[in-house]
């Protein structure tokens, strides 16, 4: 069954487009990632999900409700982890939960119960009773997941749920989010962490200007590297020189050679997952090899390969300025 | 039915947690509550202080230069002397020249505001039948305080020269019954409506309430709203299942909770610090800052819709709130104003809060006595607050 249905969804800010057609389903119990770098149109995508913007044209349906018909229906069944943190910081960790857990019409016996079981399972109960503005990012990154599952959502969507966090309450999440996933909530997760999408998600977005470039499974984006048969392998040799390099280039099955540093070169056959020529041609030119690794794709090595960039090159590149919206009464960035 | 009953219910549980929330978070920020006390407090002070009192003249350097050879000169100055000390205030602090240049070196330099000058022929000019005259010298530079000292040398003149005109008279007729019912065949009594001396204080407490107020309702719930949408916080109240009609209803509730508070403290300020006197019933004045407040709401909903930033509604409130300040009759009478503005200020909501606020607490006027007032207010109130809430709920999500 698919909790998430998305057909055409479009959203314009004036003249600029920040999502542009988008489609895609989410299966219940799945953990669905949009991989893209800032400004790309995830958070955009994912705040129509959630009924906080509305859509320029297409449509989608969240846990079987329309998100412009049925705005309570799909309010009701979704959590919401946003890139800003929802609680406020004057009120107590368990006024905060419970105010959310109010405005979401949970009798007061339920409320506390859930609020036990999150701040235990989020390891936060000794800080039930602290002001919420006390706390680091982390310890509010966690309560503030707590308030999105208050209510036993069935689709929690987050925001760049680690963005800012130190490694240690970033590994936290994740083991919560997958644990959650076990449980058999769908998660939507937008990031620009390569790792994260890697590590979290069954299904990849990757989303760029606006556009999906690329949607699919994880393994499957990348075997979209290997699809050509290709292995890629770096090589270290103690007495690497340049015509060695040369004599590897011009060799029929390898398609490119670059030297990483002065030992090491990172090499990708051509049609062909056999290396035993390389090494033999090695052998003949009288290197010697101090190790060799078969690299496996990464995220990172897809995300070059569809959208023709590193994920850190374009940071906001298509964003508009604040300034140049906000008279036409939608502006961009919150 | 019992759906509607329920979502009725559901309505105002959400607005009351949502009104809570607001208020605690603002009970908890030091910082809000402190310009929360302090602003009515400093708004008090600084009008009240600032603003001339009712007795323009108080202590003014009123210089005196009897030339006069006889002795009607001397009556004069005695009679000044007297006028300034009957009053509960000294009116004039005297200074006793030699001549006139020296009157106007003094007003030059601004010692003295005024100079009476009595020529020296002046007993002899009244004695001989002859038309006598006093010259008034002036400080042209303050307007104010000129016209003061005009008007209370003109009237302490003619009231000597009526005192001079009984006399004659009773010397040419012996037997006469009554000649100062000749002389001054009648007189002018003034009297108040209520009881004791009316200060500025009186005329500007209801002013700063229903300013008080207005900065509440309207700055207040912008600021609030737009806060919330920049912190964030406002996506997780959009994304609860509750009405939008809740949102502004919470909203509103707690910043007119605030604004009460505020203009309470206000009121409070007043009756203790400067001896205000409520005249009229204090039911009718909560009522009446409940409806200031309502008649504000829908325009400060408006703007919190329409301004997406912070900075954008504060841009947005100041120019609106600024003019109204001024012209709705808070701080000045309406009608010293030149009739253009007279106009302008009959279409602000602000001018017929102050209107009735004043009536009540100067004058002590029941709720008949201002039905025109309470009726507009209820009227901006409405249309605002149908306006309002539609495009509040559109503004929300974008």
């Amino acid at each position: 069954m698919n909790m998430i249905e998305v057909e055409g969804l479009t959203r314009r800010f004036g003249d600029f487009t920040a999502v542009d057609h988008i489609s895609f389903t989410v299966g219940k119990g799945t953990v669905f990632g949009f991989l893209g770098p800032n400004g790309a149109g995830k958070s955009t995508a994912i705040r129509m999900l959630c009924t906080l913007l509305r859509p320029s044209e297409g449509s989608a349906r969240v846990v079987g409700f329309d998100i412009i018909k049925e705005q309570d229906e799909v309010r009701r069944h979704i959590g919401l982890v946003a890139e800003k943190i929802i609680l406020y910081d004057q009120l107590t960790a368990e006024e905060n939960l419970s105010l959310f857990g109010r405005l979401n019409n949970l009798p007061e016996e339920q409320i506390k119960q859930a609020i036990d079981k999150w701040l235990g399972r989020l390891h936060m109960e000794a800080w039930r009773k602290h002001r919420v503005g006390t706390f680091s990012t982390g310890m509010k990154q966690r309560i503030n997941v707590a308030r999105a599952l208050l209510h036993h959502p069935d689709v929690l969507f987050l925001d760049e749920p680690t963005l800012g966090l130190d490694p240690q309450t970033t590994h936290a999440i994740h083991e919560f989010i997958l644990e959650l996933k076990g449980e058999g909530i769908t998660i939507v997760l937008t990031t620009h962490d390569m790792v994260e999408a890697e590590t979290l998600c069954q299904q990849i977005a990757i989303i760029d200007q606006a556009k999906i470039v690329a949607l699919d499974t994880t393994t499957n984006l990348k075997k979209l590297l290997s699809g050509d048969n290709t292995t890629v392998i770096d090589v270290e040799i103690a007495n690497f020189n340049e015509p060695m390099l040369s004599q590897l280039k011009s060799m029929e099955s390898i398609a490119s050679v670059t030297r990483s540093d002065t030992y090491r070169v990172r090499i990708h056959t051509r049609n062909t997952d056999n290396i035993a020529p390389i090494l033999s041609a090695l052998s003949a030119m009288g290197a010697s090899v101090r190790a060799i690794n078969t690299v496996l794709p990464t995220m990172e090595d897809v995300f070059l390969h569809v959208t023709g960039r590193e994920i850190r090159d374009k940071v906001a590149a298509n964003v508009p300025s604040v300034g140049g919206h906000r008279w036409r009464g939608a502006s961009r960035v919150r | 039915m019992t759906g509607m009953f329920g979502n009725l219910k559901g309505l105002i549980m959400h607005s009351l947690r949502l009104g809570i929330k607001d208020l605690l978070v603002f009970a908890r920020d030091r910082m809000m509550l402190i310009s929360f006390v302090i602003m009515p407090i400093f708004m008090m002070l600084m009008v009240g202080f600032i603003f001339p009192s009712q007795n323009v003249l108080k202590n003014v350097s009123f210089g005196v230069v009897n030339l006069d050879e006889g002795s009607m000169g001397g009556q004069v100055v005695l009679a000044l002397q007297q006028m300034s000390r009957s009053q509960n205030e000294r009116m004039f602090d005297i200074t006793y020249l030699h001549s006139k240049g020296t009157a106007v070196d003094q007003i030059k330099y601004q010692a003295i505001s005024g100079a009476l000058i009595i020529p020296a022929d002046f007993s002899a000019k009244i004695s001989a039948g002859e038309q006598a005259s006093v010259i008034l010298i002036t400080d042209q530079s303050n307007p104010q305080v000129s016209a003061g000292i005009t008007g209370t040398i003109n009237g302490l003149m003619s009231a000597m020269a009526s005192q001079l005109i009984v006399q004659k008279v009773a010397a040419l007729v012996p037997n006469f019954p009554n000649p100062q019912q000749l002389v001054v065949p009648f007189t002018v009594e003034t009297e108040g409506i209520v009881a004791g001396k009316p200060n500025y204080f009186e005329f500007v407490a209801p002013g700063i309430m229903a300013m008080t107020i207005m900065f509440a309702a309207m700055t207040g719930l912008a600021g609030s709203i737009s806060r919330e949408r920049e912190l964030g916080t406002l996506d997780g109240i959009i994304s609860a299942p509750i009405s939008r009609l809740s949102i502004i209803l919470g909203k509103s509730f707690a910043q007119v909770v605030r604004g009460l508070l505020q203009a309470l403290l206000a009121l409070i300020l007043t009756v203790v610090l400067f001896g205000v006197v409520v005249h009229g019933s204090y039911g009718l004045l909560a009522l009446l800052l409940l409806l200031t407040v309502f008649s504000f709401i829908g325009i400060g909903i408006m703007i919190s819709a329409l301004a997406s930033q912070q900075e954008t509604a504060m841009t947005i409130m100041m120019t609106l709130t600024f003019p109204m300040l001024f012209l709705s009759g808070a701080l000045f009478p309406i009608q010293q104003m030149p009739v253009v503005m007279q106009w302008i200020s009959k279409a602000l909501p602000l001018t017929y809060a102050v209107e009735a606020l004043r009536k009540c607490v100067v004058l002590g006027t029941g709720i008949s006595g201002m039905m025109t007032e309470v009726w507009v207010m209820v009227g901006f109130g409405v249309v605002f607050t149908v306006i309002a809430i539609p495009v509040f709920n559109r503004a929300i999500t974008r």
